[in-house]
């Protein structure tokens, strides 16, 4: 009797250990991990990411049914810099898998290797709003950094499952080739706008203004966070008409209400710019969110004639 | 000895950066110096011999602000890594140090809002844009510092509370510092984490919450031990702060044991029941005995709380949450009486995810039942009297704007000491969220009590949080 039990019980081990060969589970907190860890995991991985790309990263609902998720994930992918602080904690404590607790085999900070801007160097306090102590969280939006995070990537696909190593080597070789390819074609593309000025609701977009040439020289928000107030959008329509800014850059989950009064006023255009894989339909993965920004940026820059 | 020698290195690079950084500050200083005269003597320039003075001291001012640039650059850029290298843990330090890339590039000094004196720390690039601080900055900590990264996340909540109008039974102050609550939460090891929220008010200081969750229990556990909130409903388990309503509903403070609720030191085990369906989570917990309406007269008079939750989205923006509890103990009448409670909770969000910063709804309804045994009471039950009493509330909070909640509440109880007495009301809110970190709410209550008088009342609420950024309740 014990016997069988034993033997059971191994062969339940067994079957468990032969399934989690099977592909690797890598739950991610945004849709643009999703896509890297998709272009280096193949068909080695399983990836699904918790909050969708029209959402705003930083407000997630801590939903029970993301603890699922959660449970049977072989490895968590985090964008970090305290972007998901409002609701993944909860998600972790009580997803009840060892594996994805932070500092666990299974735990992935994207962001550690990543090129982090607006890193505050000195005291930081909350009178400059929801700031990020330790830097600006939206650094995906440089490829650049999509390289740096699919590495990491590889290096933690190769470490939980080895004998696929060389797999994931090759899918990161070939994701670098394209991706070098597709930011030669990206930085050619606006090459001919470098230094425009422009306005953003948000500082979403600081990573993706280095990496293209752009100049951000204001934002909807008076400080990160705080919604728009009178005084302040006042002030920016004054800057936007001195400095003849012609776009207003705005992510998909905020409220068009204000952007459109500076526009009015200003004769800026409000440009909704999708600043993560899956923000509109037609972008599904990483190569395809630059694509769809940059083409969209390029056409208004045309259309408002700004060079 | 490896890691003690190579913490010892650290430190000895890091003094060495410091002394660097002291050692260029004096010299900045000294190149400062004679730059005030300049601006003096270039003033005039009526002679004719003066056009040639007047481009020797151009050149000479060229040269000195390109030195004067380049100091601060490598200045700013020594103290960030020295900021870097003792705030972050050693794991944590980036490998492309942007600091480090730049003194050859373009000063860090932005050309509008932060403008600091030659030599000092400057705020980087944007941050003045975004409304920080502007010019030189503190840099704090030293050598020691490097133990604080393990010190645990702390929070202040400040629970300001007021109150006009008429109530004859169950008067609140005018105005009151009701509550500060201090949270510490840290991870205590691989295997779990643990959370202090410490209660300070006018009668005294309390651990209103304190325990540890094991993360990493085999089976899908998850355990909490401490003094914890009891899973009885939904309302008994928030915290003050996080309710949508300055008040706890009637039903709450006459069945679950008042302002404070049911909360003990024991042990909570919950598990997930794995299934396509729903999520649903088993929770089994084991008291003192002594919280709220269940009083232990001996050492084996513990109680025990039961819960099961389900949990389906509805569609990715709504989703439906319901729960029920059974909770038992001894009863502060003597040793030989009981009490029990049922409670059935039930919660509809709303919250589209594309505006999901400016609209949610949210919807919920708590019924709860005592069985108390007393001396005297209305029904018999294993040869002892009981008052079986029921008590429930209904509550709906719309976020209309991004700062503004408008929200209402309907409460119908009974006492569980007496069911003929039955207390009964409704309150309207308004809550304004200045910003994340501070809410501003004000309700109107009006309570029929059973006594017979009826309460009118205006309560307000100012919520002021310090600190580290704490995680929102689902």
């Amino acid at each position: 009797m014990f016997k069988k039990i034993i033997i059971l019980g191994v062969l339940a081990l067994a079957a468990s250990a032969a399934d989690a060969r099977a592909a690797l589970k890598v739950i991610t907190t945004t849709e643009d991990l999703a896509s890297i860890v998709r272009e280096v995991g193949g068909d080695k991985v399983s990836v699904e990411a918790i909050a969708r790309g029209y959402q705003d990263p930083h407000f997630v609902e801590a939903k029970p049914s993301f603890i699922f998720k959660l449970n049977s994930a072989d490895l968590l992918v985090v964008v970090g810099k305290e972007l998901e602080i409002g609701w993944l904690p909860p998600l972790i404590t009580q997803s009840r898998n060892s594996k994805i607790q932070p500092g666990g085999t299974g735990y992935l900070d994207a962001s550690l290797t990543a090129k982090i801007l607006d890193i505050p160097t000195g005291q930081v306090t909350r009178a400059m709003g929801d700031v990020h102590a330790q830097g600006n969280p939206h650094y995906w939006l440089d490829p650049s950094n999509g390289r740096r995070v699919g590495q990491a990537v590889q290096n933690k696909l190769s470490e939980l499952s080895r004998g696929d190593a060389v797999y994931f080597a090759q899918r990161y070789a070939d994701f670098d080739k394209r991706l070098a390819e597709a930011e030669k074609r990206w930085k050619a593309q606006m090459a001919p706008y470098k230094g425009l000025k422009i306005v953003t609701y948000h500082r979403s977009w600081t990573n993706f203004a280095e990496a293209f040439g752009l100049d951000v020289v204001g934002y909807v928000e008076p400080k990160p966070g705080i919604p728009p107030s009178p005084g302040h959008t006042l002030a920016l329509i004054q800057e936007i008409k001195r400095q003849n800014i012609k776009i207003i850059l705005v992510e998909p989950y905020f409220d068009l209400k204000t952007p459109n009064a500076i526009a009015r006023e200003t004769g800026a255009k409000v440009l909704v710019m999708p600043p993560s894989v899956g923000g509109v339909p037609q972008v599904k993965d990483y190569f395809q969110l630059f694509d769809y920004d940059i083409n969209l940026l390029v056409s208004t820059i045309k259309q408002t004639g700004t060079r | 000895m490896l890691v003690s020698s190579a913490s010892l290195r650290r430190l000895r690079v890091c003094a060495g950066v410091a002394v660097l950084a002291l050692g260029t500050a004096p010299a900045v200083c000294a190149q400062s110096a004679p730059a005030t005269p300049a601006p003096v003597a270039q003033d005039p320039g009526q002679q004719p011999g003066a056009q040639l003075i007047r481009e020797e001291l151009d050149r000479l001012r060229r040269e000195f602000e390109a030195i004067r640039d380049s100091y601060g650059a490598r200045l700013a850029a020594l103290e960030a890594r020295l900021g870097t290298g003792e705030a972050s843990p050693p794991t944590a330090v980036a490998p492309a140090a942007p600091p480090a890339a730049a003194p050859p590039a373009a000063p860090p000094v932005p050309p509008a809002a932060a403008v600091g004196a030659p030599g000092e720390v400057s705020v980087p690039a944007g941050a003045a844009g975004a409304g920080g601080p502007q010019g030189s900055l503190p840099v704090y900590g030293n050598t020691s510092a490097l133990s604080k990264i393990f010190n645990p996340d702390v929070a202040v909540i400040g629970n300001f509370l007021g109150a006009a109008g008429k109530n004859d039974i169950d008067p609140a102050p005018a105005l009151a510092m009701d509550e500060a609550e201090a949270s510490f939460q840290a991870v205590v090891d691989p295997y779990a984490r643990a959370d202090f929220f410490f209660a300070f008010s006018p009668e005294g200081v309390e651990i209103e919450e304190g325990f540890i969750t094991f993360t990493s229990l085999p089976l899908g556990l998850l355990a909490k031990v401490g003094r914890v909130k009891q899973q009885v409903g939904k309302v008994n388990t928030l915290h003050a702060h996080l309710l949508p309503w300055i008040d706890r509903p009637i039903a709450a403070q006459n069945l679950l044991g008042g302002e404070e609720g049911l909360a003990d030191s024991g042990i909570s085990v919950s598990k997930l029941i794995i299934n396509p369906v729903l999520f649903l989570e088993a929770t089994g917990e084991v008291y003192q005995g002594d919280s709220g309406v269940f009083a232990s007269h001996t050492r084996s008079d513990v109680s025990w709380v039961g819960r099961l939750r389900g949990y389906r989205d509805v569609t990715e923006s709504s989703n439906l949450d319901v729960g029920a509890s059974i909770a038992g103990g001894h009863n502060d009448v003597g040793p030989d009486f009981s009490t029990r409670l049922f409670a059935v909770d039930a919660t509809f969000r709303y919250r589209p995810l594309r505006r999901a910063i400016y609209r949610r709804f949210l919807a919920r309804t708590e019924l709860f039942w005592s069985k108390r045994e007393q001396e005297e009471g209305p029904r018999r039950r294993r040869d002892r009297d009981e008052v079986s009493a029921f008590g429930m509330y209904a509550s709906a909070d719309y976020q209309f704007a991004r700062r503004w909640f408008a929200g209402a509440r309907y409460d119908w109880s009974e006492r569980a000491e007496d069911s003929s007495l039955v207390d009964k009301g409704g309150s309207f809110l308004l809550t304004f969220w200045p910003s994340e970190f501070s809410q501003l709410r004000g309700q109107y209550r009006r309570l029929r009590y059973a006594e017979g008088s009826t309460a009118n009342e205006f309560l307000f609420q100012f919520l002021f949080s310090i600190g580290a950024h704490g995680a929102h309740v689902f």
